[in-house]
Formats: structure tokens, C-alpha cells, sequence
């Protein structure tokens, strides 16, 4: 009773080669890479127009709506300041500590932010993805996208506090934009990446928060990374250390709106470092991600 | 997509009168895994650490064997339906014809992107429905351009914007009946080979049903095939020749509905 009656001149064949016969494909193949890329192409529209949408929709209940998120880079620069800047007067050297705070704090949230969002990108909207076909990198570089907007408001509450802290406006100002370029292609690639290990496994979500901590410590935010030399002693370790790619993002940004910000490597190094970290994180999360397309669905 | 460019585009059978098929269901088997299982005394932090020290599986990550060992093949024309308990499979099976989920073992081939017409569709609960709709036919493919002509159309099929400019408001101010009706008019809004309907046609007022029993007619006819889940036998009687019964993942039947919807009922009042 299992089987049905099959037209006749196809009696005898099994159902793999009836399909084959008919130019039938195996429901939700994984597309080629050049084919997974061109589909998501297409799809650019939606991707700018959800990640919109989640901003919007963030907001939405709020009573000053879009308001918050000028206000929230500005009150996290607020409270950062109070206690290192002001409380426990750190200053590290730095004769305009605000503006090198509030830089390294705003480049490093947009990284720990893609993250956060992005690992969560596919469980998180496991019932849109079992009900509707699409490319499922959009998710996760709508997680950036998201992220980036919120980068390029803080950096609007950045220029203003750059200014009044007595920052001359020069046109080394405009390198911050390809180094916020690198970072986002840094950013997607992680999000793609940490995004398909947070679809298999869900504790990674719990994990995040401590994980970007660490970072944080050792990115520079808040102090200059120099300071690790005093126990540091091991060169491989120091290497490490300066081959961090968050501190290399931060410091071309400070380097970027900052006179005299103090770099822990040199400009030129700084680049290219930050060229091969996106080149390297970026196609490197995309291939992870791409290679288990089909596989979202599951969650 | 459609290597059977030898065919003519809407023709029913082939030119020495072999039927077409369109769905090709494999001995398919889908094992889905679902978090936060379990009851609660299993999900203490005691047990979790006992757990880990003995190595046992999470009791809170559950492994659902929802369809098991399912062969059938679905031709151009037909229109499917699938009956069962609850929990028998049902919606899965046609979530795996999709390619939404992945079949574990086996394999389902098919014409073209069978398209899942569901009244689940996920949608932001924050957003208008308007922006819904936007966001739900870009996600289908379509371009800004076609977005923006369409929307006002689905908006306007939805019957949303009958009583006040809902359309303009935020979905979570909506009434369950009409989510659905605005997630069925988002994705009936194109033409498919093959066409899933996930329980569609029972939501909404009889006005709306009527409505959307035109436009799945209206579908039928451009569509290869069709596939209906739906708890009430009537509405499969009316609309599918061709009837396939899943009871815990395992085919009961397949064949024609009178006889299947016989056996079935047979099967029900007997337990």
C-alpha cells in the first residue's frame, strides 16, 4: 500500500532514477558557491531592508523611538568615563583620554555587537527560515548591517565629541572610512562563521558575553595595550597581543581622528594587518557558512 | 532550474501520454532536534552537572523522528492531501518537499522551489503590516521594484485595512485571525510548480475563506501540483483527488481520497 501505481513506461524504475528522468532536483541542494553568491546578490534588497526593519523595530516600543540610539553610544561613553576617566584617572599618556576612550569603546562595540547578534542570527529566526526560501547568509549579514548603522550613529556622537575635545579637523579623518570598511568585512565574516556553530551548538549564546569581555581587556579599549609589556615578557606572546585584530581596527580609527594617539605597531603595519584579517575572516566564515546551507532548517 | 525543457510549460502529460511527476518522495526520514525539552526536575543545575559527569545526553535536547521511511510520488496536475492525527507528520513532510528541512535519510526530489504557503511564516511582530508585506515578498525574491507595485495588492487581499488603516499598524495589534490573514496573503503572492498549503484555508472569517478558496483555485491552475495539510476531511474531499494518510511518520495510505478518507475514519472512531 506504500507505493502508488506508476505511469507505465516508467514501471520498474526506482524513484532516483524517475527523478533523474525528469529533470527532477533533490529539494534543498546545496547551490555552488558562484551560484550561493549570485543568489545572494539578489537578495541585497531584503537584507538592507530587514536589518532596517530590526532597527526600527528595536525601538518601536520605546517612547523616544530612534532617539536611543544616538543616546545609547553617548551614555556608554558617559559611564566609561566617570570611572576611568574621572574616578580612577586613568589617562595612560593620553593627553585627550575622552576621545581616545570613546573611539576604542564605539569600534569595539561594533565587532562584540555583530557578534552577539550574529551568533544568534539563525536560531534565533528558526521560524522564518523553516517557512520561507532564502539565501541564509542574509541573517547573519543583516546582523552586521544592523551593527553598522549603529556604528555610523555613534560615529556621528564620535565627530561631536572628537571636536569638542579640541581635535583639529584634518583629511586624515577620511582613512576612517576604509578602516571601517575592513572591520565590517571582519565583522560579517565572524558573524557568518560564529552564526552556523550558534545554529548547532545553542550554549555558545551563553559563552559570547565572557568571550567578548576577554577581548575587550586585551583590545585597548580602555588603557593603551603597553601596559601588558610589564608582565608580558615572552615575544611570541607580545606578537599575539599586537596582532589582535580589534586593537588593530581601533588604533587605525584613533589614528584616523586622533593628532597624537599613541599606536602600538605602525601605521603601514597597521593596514595591511587589518586587509589580511578581514580578507582572511571574511572568506573564511563565508565558506564555513555556505558549506552548511542546508542544514539551517534542523535547528 | 527546470531541465524538462522539452516539455510545454503547463502540459499535463507527455507527448505519448506519460504523466509527469513533479514531487518524488525517496524513503525519506527527517529527525529534527528540539532545545529546551524535558520536565522540570530534569533541569536543575544538579542534574545538568550529573549529567555531564555521566556522560548521559541532555534530556533537554530531544531528537523528534517526525517522518519515517515515506515513498510516494506526486505527478503534474494533482492536488494531495494529507491527512493524519495530530503530530503525524504531516506538516513536516511537506516542510521536507520544501527544503526546509533536510531529510535525514533518503531523499525528496522536485520540480523547481516547491513553495510553502503556511499561515506560520514568521513575521516582526514590531513592524506595520505593510512593512511585513514588503519584507515577506522581498524575501520570496521578488525585486523593490515588484515589491512596491504588489504591496498594496496583498495588503488589499489580506482584507486587513477593512476595519481602518490597520495596514499602517504594528502587527503585534492585530487579532490571531488576522496574522493569518496577512502571512496567507504574503505568500500566496506568487505562482509555484509545486505548491504546499500548511492548514491555510481554515483561518480567517468565512469571507476571507471563500476569498482564499479562489486564490488557491486561482494557484491550482498555474501550479504543477498541489499539496493540502488540513484537519477538516470536507475541505480535503472538495479539493484533492489524491489522498495520502501519515500516522506517527509512517504512511498509512495513499490513494484515492474516498477510499483513504474511508479507512481513516474507520481508523479514528475505532480508537
Amino acid at each position: 500500500m506504500a507505493n502508488t501505481a506508476v505511469a507505465d513506461p516508467d514501471a520498474g524504475l526506482t524513484q532516483r532514477q524517475l527523478a533523474e528522468r525528469y529533470g527532477l532536483t533533490f529539494a534543498g541542494a546545496r547551490p555552488s558557491l558562484a551560484a550561493y553568491t549570485r543568489q545572494l546578490w539578489s537578495y541585497r534588497h531584503f537584507i538592507a531592508a530587514y536589518a532596517n526593519a530590526k532597527v526600527v523595530a528595536s525601538f518601536s516600543t520605546a517612547r523616544l523611538g530612534r532617539l536611543w540610539q544616538v543616546l545609547t553610544p553617548l551614555t556608554n561613553a558617559a559611564v566609561y568615563f566617570l570611572i576611568f576617566g574621572v574616578i580612577l584617572n586613568t589617562r595612560g599618556g593620553v593627553s585627550n583620554f575622552i576621545g581616545y576612550l570613546c573611539i576604542g569603546l564605539f569600534v569595539f562595540t561594533f565587532t562584540s555587537a555583530a557578534v552577539s547578534t550574529g551568533v544568534s542570527s539563525i536560531s534565533g529566526n528558526l521560524g522564518m527560515i523553516r517557512a520561507m526560501h532564502f539565501p541564509r547568509a542574509t541573517m547573519p549579514l543583516a546582523a552586521t548591517l544592523i551593527q553598522l548603522q549603529h556604528l555610523v550613529t555613534a560615529m556621528v556622537v564620535l565627530v561631536g565629541i572628537v571636536l569638542v575635545t579640541g581635535e583639529p579637523i584634518t583629511l586624515e579623518w577620511l582613512l576612517v572610512v576604509p578602516a571601517v570598511i575592513l572591520q565590517s568585512i571582519f565583522n560579517a565574516g565572524l558573524a557568518l562563521g560564529l552564526a552556523r556553530v550558534g545554529a548547532k551548538i545553542v550554549d555558545i549564546k551563553n559563552l559570547m558575553p565572557f568571550i567578548m569581555r576577554t577581548w575587550m581587556y586585551g583590545s585597548g579599549v580602555l588603557y593603551s595595550v603597553d601596559k601588558f609589556a610589564q608582565n608580558i615578557h615572552n615575544p611570541i606572546a607580545i606578537e599575539i597581543v599586537h596582532a589582535n585584530p580589534l586593537l588593530i581596527y581601533i588604533e587605525l580609527v584613533r589614528h584616523a581622528l586622533m593628532e597624537n594617539a599613541p599606536l602600538s605597531s605602525s601605521a603601514p603595519r597597521l593596514w595591511v594587518m587589518a586587509a589580511i584579517w578581514s580578507a582572511v575572516i571574511g572568506v573564511g566564515g563565508y565558506l564555513y557558512f555556505w558549506r552548511g546551507e542546508t542544514e539551517y532548517g534542523r535547528g | 532550474m527546470a531541465e524538462t525543457t522539452t516539455l510545454p510549460q503547463h502540459a499535463k502529460t507527455t507527448a505519448d501520454g506519460r504523466r509527469i511527476p513533479t514531487v518524488i518522495v525517496d524513503d525519506a526520514h527527517v529527525i529534527y532536534r528540539v532545545h529546551g525539552a524535558g520536565s522540570a526536575n530534569t533541569n536543575t543545575p544538579v542534574s545538568a552537572l550529573k549529567r555531564i559527569l555521566t556522560r548521559m545526553p541532555a534530556p533537554t535536547v530531544r531528537e523528534v523522528h517526525a517522518v519515517k521511511g515515506v515513498t510516494f510520488t506526486a505527478y503534474r496536475g494533482e492536488a494531495i492531501g494529507l491527512i493524519g492525527s495530530n503530530g503525524s507528520g504531516k506538516s513536516t513532510l511537506l516542510r521536507a518537499i520544501a527544503g526546509l528541512l533536510p531529510v535525514t535519510r533518503g531523499a525528496v526530489y522536485a520540480q523547481g522551489q516547491p513553495a510553502l504557503l503556511g499561515v506560520n511564516a514568521a513575521l516582526l511582530n514590531d513592524l506595520t503590516g505593510e512593512r511585513n508585506v514588503a519584507l515577506g515578498l522581498l524575501a520570496m525574491g521578488f525585486s523593490p521594484e515588484v515589491v512596491k507595485q504588489r504591496t498594496p495588492e496583498v495588503i488589499e487581499f489580506s482584507g486587513i485595512n477593512e476595519r481602518g488603516d490597520f495596514g499602517s499598524l504594528p502587527m503585534r495589534t492585530y487579532s490571531s485571525g488576522m496574522s493569518a490573514r496577512l502571512r496567507f496573503a504574503i505568500s500566496s503572492a506568487k505562482d509555484h510548480d509545486v505548491l504546499l498549503i500548511d492548514e491555510a484555508l481554515a483561518t480567517g472569517d468565512r469571507k476571507f475563506r471563500r476569498r482564499s478558496e479562489q486564490r488557491v483555485r486561482e494557484l491550482r491552475e498555474s501550479a504543477g501540483t498541489v499539496f493540502l495539510v488540513s484537519h477538516q476531511l470536507s475541505t480535503i474531499q472538495e479539493t484533492c483527488e489524491r489522498t495520502i494518510w501519515l500516522e506517527s511518520g509512517v504512511m498509512r495510505a495513499d490513494g484515492p481520497t474516498a477510499d483513504v478518507i474511508a479507512q481513516y475514519e474507520a481508523f479514528t472512531s475505532g480508537k
